[in-house]
């Protein structure tokens, strides 16, 4: 078994787009951008996710001949993290990454328009597969019924990232025949969406199915072939998005300890502070490493990247909380100010480390994978 | 032997090698410090298999993989150098040697040596034929190391060292000492140390154990009572010792977090939790999520570490950084056998009891944080050196 080398340091052209998509969130979607959006009661861009598109990012993951750019989850994962450092609000992860994903793994030629209008950011996509507090794709009520040539969907899914707003719900169903994925327009007669009023001002709905008709041809296919692949991906650059968002609380807390003074001195040049941001700085550096080498699994060997994938969602889960937790203590009052920005991170550090499984549900898989 | 340049040849022509030299009773992948091959000129073999091994390993350079090949290594790059890891875990090889002098001064005299300082002290490591210990904290140079004493005095074409040394690994074992000694008494703290090598079978070098609360002396003091150092025996230039000894930190911290070993050393915990098992097959639940969670950091800072040597190897400075993988891997160990502590319970209460070492290895790893550079102040160089934060510390 002969492994590709992976390097875990990023080559020239993969600095090259993490500077680019820097340097266009700056301007386009610094974190104001989302206090705004919040301020005006809106979860979603669309003229943000069109620029988006034009750059390649909604087909970061569409092949070329679809009209992507192809270029992979580490890419992905460069730009979810850029994005993740100023929050910027975008269907990026569950259009771009995971419906993309889902949607590649069928291969009779069913799906090339939709990853075209995905590529082309004409099309949003939700992935409805939650059904209860904590994430678990093996837990599954909705069911679909046989019904002459199609299925009659009912159930109820929660935490619908980007379910208010989608133009398409990705669906997990469970039928006679097991767990399966239908693509199905979000406006089907029977779905009733329910926006949600989430701590971190993104859209994310609830869903009831009411015996909602599908085709034969809406059905995708079996969830391990398609919805598996899809949730690995989305793991893995969540978890690159939270790294992001990790450097984007730690530069603000740094900046902080070098420029408030107390005492007669800068808070940073006392060394109980310092050495907890030092401690932050490692955390950082260590979940970098297993983002970096998730995505370089997700690139190399897909079918074998759980492991990696796991480890970076679990360390990127704990080096979240920690980040935005010592991002309140060492701003002391000032960040729990609602006008401060320390705040809108810790809300959105949360909502990821639920998404797509918090850190029990990570450390369970590698204890599995490594016989604890 | 030539070892072939494509990595995908040399994978094959290596896993032959192996599988014809290295000795059935050295693929047990002991790594423990009685089973480790140290060297050195009184080194006593502890079998006819562990010093075949040495020397065919030797033969080929594969004691020190990346070295220049005119120095006694095998001149891999870094893919290959992983594919060489590899394929010794594979058949579960020991290291052929392991010591100060490849760990630390073989790195510091590549970057910092004249040719001549290469050729003379190099293959002697790679061979295992001269064993380094070294010479850096004083009694009152600890966490302060710039502030040594031993004091060097210039006597024309060499210099007379007196002054003590402390924490020096195995001194007692070790036929050379790279030290540092003080040059220049006027000048600034840093700027007087000079980077010396030390012949230690002279008068004026004697040894003394220290024992520890693990029972084991491995850490000495080394007392200097003029002894002789001829003035070629420095690396770098006099006074400028301190760069050397920064530079060598460096290595000495990335070797100490990875437990000289790599991280996941020693049985999986897998295994050791099961051996916990009460009548119904159940892990106590405290037990196995600290488990899980040691594993999680496990993996991801061994990944730390291979992202470092990438970055090491595409040119850029890891300098400063390797303070975090020292305080990660080291913090990680001592966690890992308190772990193994509590999983061994009763057990692991008496001296080579059930559990066998696993009491002096737990209180051997509480020097880890200590040894190389204290966790406090790897914190310390990261909160100036790298987030710029100022003041004191």
């Amino acid at each position: 078994m002969t492994q590709p080398m992976i390097k875990l340091v990023h080559s020239e052209d993969e600095t090259m787009l993490a500077d680019a998509a820097r340097g266009f969130l700056d301007g386009a979607a610094p974190v104001s951008h989302l206090r705004g959006l919040r301020d005006a009661g809106r979860s979603h861009d669309p003229d943000l996710w069109g620029e988006m598109a034009r750059m390649g990012w909604a087909g970061v993951l569409v092949p070329e001949t679809h009209g992507g750019a192809d270029m992979g989850h580490a890419a992905a994962g460069i730009l979810a993290a850029q994005m993740g450092q100023t929050l910027a609000v975008s269907p990026f992860l569950s259009t771009a990454v995971m419906a993309a994903t889902a949607l590649r793994q069928v291969a009779d030629g069913r799906t090339d328009q939709a990853l075209r209008q995905i590529a082309a950011g004409q099309r949003t996509y939700a992935l409805a597969i939650d059904e209860g507090r904590k994430f678990d794709p093996g837990r599954c009520d909705l069911h679909a019924v046989r019904e002459g040539n199609g299925y009659r969907l009912s159930g109820r899914k929660g935490f619908v990232v980007d379910g208010a707003l989608a133009d398409r719900v990705l669906v997990q169903a469970r039928t006679d025949d097991g767990l399966v994925v239908f693509d199905l327009p979000a406006g089907a007669e029977g779905i009733e969406r329910r926006a949600r009023a989430a701590i971190d001002s993104r859209d994310s709905a609830d869903i009831t199915f009411d015996g909602v008709v599908a085709t034969g041809d809406d059905l995708l296919g079996r969830a391990d072939q398609v919805l598996r692949p899809a949730i690995l991906a989305g793991q893995a650059a969540l978890a690159a998005e939270m790294t992001g968002l990790v450097a984007g609380a730690f530069g603000m807390t740094v900046g902080y300890l070098n420029e408030r003074k107390q005492f007669g001195v800068t808070i940073g040049q006392f060394q109980a502070l310092q050495h907890r941001a030092a401690h932050l700085w490692c955390e950082q550096e260590v979940t970098a490493a297993a983002v970096l080498n998730a995505g370089r699994q997700m690139d190399a060997a897909p079918q074998d990247a759980a492991l990696a994938v796991s480890i970076a969602k679990a360390r990127a889960t704990a080096t979240a909380i920690l980040a935005v937790s010592e991002g309140v203590q060492m701003h002391g009052g000032i960040g729990m100010t609602d006008a401060f920005d320390m705040g809108l991170f810790m809300k959105r550090a949360r909502v990821c480390a639920e998404w797509l499984g918090d850190y029990s549900y990570h450390a369970e898989i590698i204890g599995n994978i490594r016989g604890i | 032997m030539q070892h072939a340049q494509d990595p995908a040849l040399f994978r094959s022509q290596l896993r032959q090698w192996l599988l014809d030299n290295c000795p059935e009773q050295m693929r047990d992948g002991q790594n423990t410090e009685d089973t480790i091959c140290w060297g050195g000129a009184g080194w006593v073999f502890s079998s006819p298999a562990q010093q075949q091994w040495l020397e065919r390993a030797a033969a080929v350079g594969l004691t020190v993989p990346t070295w220049p090949v005119e120095y006694g290594g095998a001149g891999l790059d870094r893919a290959r150098e992983k594919i060489f890891y590899e394929e010794m875990a594979r058949i579960n090889a020991r290291l052929p040697l392991q010591s100060f002098g490849i760990w630390m001064l073989g790195p510091a005299l590549l970057h910092f040596g004249s040719h001549a300082q290469k050729l003379h002290y190099l293959p002697p490591i790679a061979r295992g034929d001269i064993r380094w210990c070294q010479g850096y904290s004083e009694p009152g140079a600890g966490s302060d190391l710039a502030n040594v004493q031993t004091h060097a005095e210039d006597c024309g074409d060499h210099w007379q060292v007196t002054g003590q040394k402390i924490w020096t690994s195995y001194a007692d074992k070790a036929d050379w000492i790279f030290a540092l000694v003080r040059t220049d008494r006027a000048a600034p703290k840093h700027r007087g140390i000079s980077f010396v090598l030390i012949d230690m079978n002279q008068p004026g070098v004697t040894t003394r154990p220290i024992k520890l609360i693990s029972g084991a002396s491995p850490f000495c003091e080394t007392f200097f009572d003029g002894a002789k150092v001829p003035k070629a025996q420095i690396v770098g230039e006099e006074n400028r010792g301190w760069d050397v000894a920064k530079y060598l930190l460096t290595h000495e911290r990335q070797m100490i977090s990875g437990g000289g070993q790599g991280l996941q050393g020693g049985r999986a915990l897998g295994a050791i939790l099961a051996d916990t098992a009460g009548p119904e097959g159940r892990i106590d639940p405290m037990l196995r999520a600290d488990a899980l969670r040691l594993e999680v950091d496990t993996l991801a800072t061994g990944m730390t570490l291979e992202r470092y040597k990438d970055i090491s190897e595409s040119g850029a400075e890891v300098g400063d950084a390797s303070a975090m993988l020292k305080y990660m891997g080291t913090e990680l160990n001592k966690r890992r056998h308190e772990l193994l502590m509590t999983a061994g319970g009763l057990d692991a209460l008496d001296w080579d009891g059930a559990m066998g070492s696993a009491p002096a290895d737990w209180l051997r790893t509480k020097a880890n944080s200590i040894e190389g550079g204290t966790s406090e102040i790897m914190l310390g160089i990261i909160s100036r050196r790298v987030l710029g934060l100022g003041g004191q510390s």
